[in-house]
């Protein structure tokens, strides 16, 4: 049932997301890496739109665009970070280009081994909703949604710990 | 969750409103440049027109302590995500879900305890 509007819209997503992506990583300025990477994470929020999992799109932008960007301009803020040009370039690109190669070589891999010819028909049953979501965190999750709130627990007091004045 | 045309069809609204935000800000901005008279003078880029120019630097490091503020917010943020579905299944799975949730509000509560006790909470 993928439309050709549906397609249309994806690639449009795809090439926001990747000049966006490419500017996070050439731009001379942090805080502008920091806020393409906003439109990056936005794109990825409307892609999970297209494949009907409204759920994961919303929490994509209440904590990653949200959350998680302001916590990046504010750990931009601390480090009085360098906004000249070229102040934060090194020599290490090969090994940085190898790294990041390897690694989407490594996730294409397993998602192709994993779904290899499988064809995944969007319906409102297969879209995931936040309903199907609380089904399986409150029944067979439980333990991993309260290690969750471990996590949490232990970075709010490391923070604590490095923010106190004594 | 709706079906699939009216589902979509949601989302060309917002889509066709976020389309008009735009239009707007960057139109009026073209008009504003368009119908302005032009008369540069490099008085008009300094900070503060009529005032005492500014010294330095406008990047200057902040303080760590903002930081916890950030930290406190994502941290509630990442709560408030878990509390939708557990606010659309409650019904189903009453005293469990219930119990469930005060464990995991519980922990982060004592999160909240701790950084109060230890006054960061505090601005001196």
């Amino acid at each position: 049932m993928v439309d050709t509007w549906q397609l249309v819209v994806f690639w449009a997503l795809f090439a926001m997301m990747g000049v966006s992506a490419l500017r996070v990583v050439t731009s001379s300025n942090v805080v502008h890496a920091a806020l393409y990477l906003v439109v990056t994470l936005m794109g990825a929020a409307a892609l999970y739109v297209l494949l009907l999992a409204e759920f994961v799109a919303w929490v994509q932008v209440l904590v990653y665009v949200g959350a998680i960007i302001v916590l990046m301009l504010f750990g931009l803020m601390l480090t009085r970070a360098p906004i000249g040009k070229g102040m934060f370039d090194n020599d290490q690109r090969l090994v940085a280009a190898v790294t990041a190669g390897a690694l989407f070589g490594v996730t294409t891999w397993i998602i192709v081994d994993a779904f290899e010819g499988q064809k995944i028909t969007l319906s409102k049953a297969t879209g995931i909703r936040a309903e199907s979501i609380g089904d399986v965190i409150f029944s067979s999750f439980v333990l991993p949604f309260e290690v969750i709130s471990m996590l949490l627990l232990a970075a709010l007091i490391g923070a604590v710990v490095i923010a106190r004045r004594d | 969750m709706p079906e699939g045309g009216t589902y979509f069809g949601q989302y060309v609204t917002i889509g066709i409103f976020a389309l008009v935000g735009v239009v707007l800000v960057l139109g009026t901005l073209q008009l504003a440049k368009l119908v302005a008279p032009n008369v540069p003078d490099t008085d008009k880029y300094t900070t503060y027109e009529s005032g005492i120019d500014p010294i330095g630097s406008g990047w200057a490091q902040s303080n760590v302590r903002y930081y916890i503020f950030a930290l406190l917010f994502v941290v509630f943020d990442v709560e408030a995500v878990f509390l939708f579905p557990w606010a659309i299944v409650f019904e189903r799975f009453g005293t469990q879900a219930f119990v469930e949730m005060v464990i995991f509000i519980g922990i982060l509560a004592i999160a909240l305890l701790y950084a109060a006790k230890k006054k960061v909470l505090e601005w001196q």
